[in-house]
């Protein structure tokens, strides 16, 4: 048969589509799901983020004029922005520099490395929920127990780390890197990927551990580590819960902890100007993309793919 | 050029020996090949040679230099690995020069080697290259070239064909012998391929249970195998072992008489005949008669026929013929043999008799 002949019958796309009905009967729980609780809303608020619809009236439509507003007249959008670049560029790098550092502890063969892995990885289990955010005060307050151990060890008497404008969010930051585990787990698979007689080769050519390291772990983990670069990205620049619990849900002291969903969370919830907190949504997502398209277009410089 | 010694050097890991007190002396210049069945320890000793696995016992000297205790590059030897392990981010060139930079060998020493190298290999074109852009040959190629350019005392290849289909490994098998004689370097091969171990050799180890079982020229080791398992390891098709009966009793001892060559054996051992297929006859009056064969199989390799079939005491025996045969499963042929290329080995599978020429 040549490639252009016509097959000699094809069924109407109704008969087509009627026997592929029991396939999405069985997905329609997820595609319910998906149109109802995800692309619906994402519709819908992109229509309402060029509208002024609050809880009390009708949308109204104004056009570009909510994101002319974000992008010339919010000092507090600013703010969030601040604190939110601040936490993505500080808890993402020192998060993954964490994770590596102990998968490639836990990589040596250690006794009991299944003990380690599941301890480590314990955090980011229970991490971003409210009870450790509450617990992360306790520690970061002006009689908790780092100041305990500042004040026993150095005799230094610490600040309240959380109530201080100029420390809060760091103690977030080191909320974050606290849970470096689901990342560590993906270096270790990552390490073991990586065949041993690479390293013998290595060796035998002279080459050190750090050597070894710099030269050979870390380019050929270079897909792993701009994985888990962008899904920590997108999660940093996501976070909310942390914050919202630290701060009483007011992004302080002086808005020094306003994440971004922080702030489109009080838009929307506090102030109900649904429109408005539609279109920082929408402003995030736009963010968010510009971010990984970054990310992968710079991927061709400088990470290795074997195949 | 450099000597290794090898003092009974042993391996276990815990309570488990893998390697029990091998002792071997190789030459300056020569190409040694270890050749045995899997888990025969052969890839355990080069490894243990090139400093990857420690040693647990006995000495290793390269150049006359004790080395157990020396990290694998400071023992002047350069590794071809099985999977090659080039280092897959970097460029063919980077690849060759990585150890060099290592060394911190200044830049245009460095590129010269790897351009000297490359030429020898022909694999100048492939230079800035990544590996996965090279075919199985050329990666092959690649990985000599990286051992090439370290200039160094002893070469280890670890099993480095055997990745490459058969047309591939017998062009690269021949090339590995003419970098031999260019370079002159003493080699270590290990393979679990006989035809590799006997084109290639100047002696061939065979290994088996971390032991050695014969050290020797090919040739010596195809003529004159010290035992059944070394017998039945060269050649192929394997050599054939029939169980052999008592031909006459002095006093308590029992004497077969071969080709004129006496055979005492004690009584009560048993003792078996070693023929090689390809050393077999048809025809009753070419030899030695050994009886009928009943055909059960053939194959037609085009230059040769390999036919497998029973003697009546049901006893396999297979028969390598020259040229094109037509002989079909259930013919009955008469096999003879010269006993002079025939072997006996006692019930321990020692070999009892020289018989061979």
């Amino acid at each position: 048969m040549s490639v252009n002949e016509a097959p000699l019958y094809r069924a109407p796309l109704w008969l087509r589509f009627k026997g592929q009905l029991a396939g999405y009967g069985f997905l329609s729980p997820w595609l319910i799901g998906l149109f109802a609780l995800t692309l619906g809303p994402a519709v819908s608020s992109l229509y309402l983020s060029m509208t002024d619809y609050s809880l009390m009236s009708s949308p109204r439509w104004v056009g570009a004029d909510n994101y002319v507003r974000i992008a010339s007249d919010d000092p507090r959008f600013r703010a969030a922005m601040n604190v939110t670049f601040t936490y993505v560029l500080l808890s993402v790098p020192l998060k993954l520099i964490f994770a590596l550092a102990i998968a490639v502890l836990l990589n040596k063969g250690l006794k009991g490395l299944n003990w380690f892995r599941a301890i480590f990885y314990l955090p980011s289990l229970i991490g971003g929920s409210v009870a450790i955010a509450v617990l992360w005060r306790q520690v970061f307050a002006s009689d908790g127990i780092i100041n305990q151990v500042l004040m026993a060890v150095f005799n230094y008497e610490g600040p309240s780390w959380i109530a201080n404008p100029n420390t809060a969010i760091y103690t977030l930051v080191a909320l974050a890197v606290w849970q470096f585990g689901s990342s560590m787990i993906i270096f270790l698979a990552g390490l073991r990927q990586i065949p041993t007689d690479m390293y013998e080769a290595a060796s035998i050519d002279g080459a050190s551990r750090a050597r070894q390291f710099f030269k050979i772990t870390l380019p050929l983990l270079t897909p792993v580590i701009f994985f888990n670069a962008v899904i920590l990205t997108i999660d940093a620049f996501k976070a909310f819960t942390p914050a919202f619990v630290i701060s009483d849900g007011s992004g302080g002291p002086i808005d020094s902890t306003l994440f971004y969903t922080l702030y489109l969370y009080q838009e929307a919830f506090t102030n109900f100007r649904f429109g408005y907190a539609s279109a920082l949504a929408w402003v995030l997502v736009a963010i968010i993309a510009g971010f990984t398209a970054l990310a992968f277009l710079s991927a061709k410089y400088w990470v290795h793919y074997d195949d | 050029m450099t000597s290794l010694t090898l003092t009974d050097i042993r391996k276990s890991y815990g309570t488990v020996d893998v390697i029990h007190g091998v002792d071997l002396r190789i030459e300056p210049g020569e190409l040694v090949v270890f050749v045995g069945p899997s888990g025969c320890g052969k890839s355990t000793l080069l490894r243990m040679i090139a400093g990857l696995e420690p040693i647990s016992g006995g000495e290793l000297r390269i150049g006359g230099q004790r080395m157990n205790e020396r990290p694998a590059s400071e023992r002047g030897i350069a590794m071809v690995f099985q999977s090659y392990a080039l280092y897959p981010h970097m460029s063919v060139r980077k690849n060759m020069s990585f150890g060099l930079e290592t060394a911190r060998m200044p830049r245009a020493e460095i590129d010269q080697r790897v351009q000297k190298a490359a030429e020898i290999l022909q694999i100048v074109p492939l230079l800035d290259r990544k590996p996965k852009q090279l075919s199985g040959g050329q990666r092959q190629r690649v990985a000599i070239g990286r051992a090439i350019v370290r200039d160094p005392q002893v070469f280890l290849f670890d099993e480095p064909l055997s990745n490459l289909d058969a047309e591939l490994r017998v062009q690269t098998r021949v090339e590995i012998a003419k970098l031999h004689a260019d370079i002159g370097a003493t080699m270590i091969y290990v393979t679990h391929d006989q035809v590799e171990a006997m084109t290639l050799a100047d002696r061939i180890v065979v290994l088996r249970g971390g032991r050695i079982e014969q050290a020797g020229t090919p040739l010596e080791i195809y003529n004159r195998p010290a035992n059944r398992f070394v017998a039945g390891f060269i050649g192929s098709p394997k050599m054939n072992f029939l169980e052999t009966s008592i031909s006459r009793r002095i006093g308590s001892d029992v004497a077969l008489d071969l080709a004129g060559t006496q055979l005492v054996l004690r009584n009560g051992d048993a003792a078996a005949l070693g023929v090689r297929p390809e050393h077999l006859k048809v025809g009753a009056d070419r030899g030695t008669s050994l009886g009928q064969m009943t055909v059960t199989h053939v194959e037609q390799l085009g230059g040769q026929t390999i036919v497998h079939g029973r003697f009546p005491d049901q006893q396999p025996i297979v028969a390598t013929l020259e040229g094109q045969n037509s002989v079909e499963a259930g013919d009955l042929l008469p096999l003879s043999a010269d006993l002079a290329q025939c072997h006996v080995f006692d019930a321990e599978g020692r070999r009892a008799a020289a018989l061979a020429a």
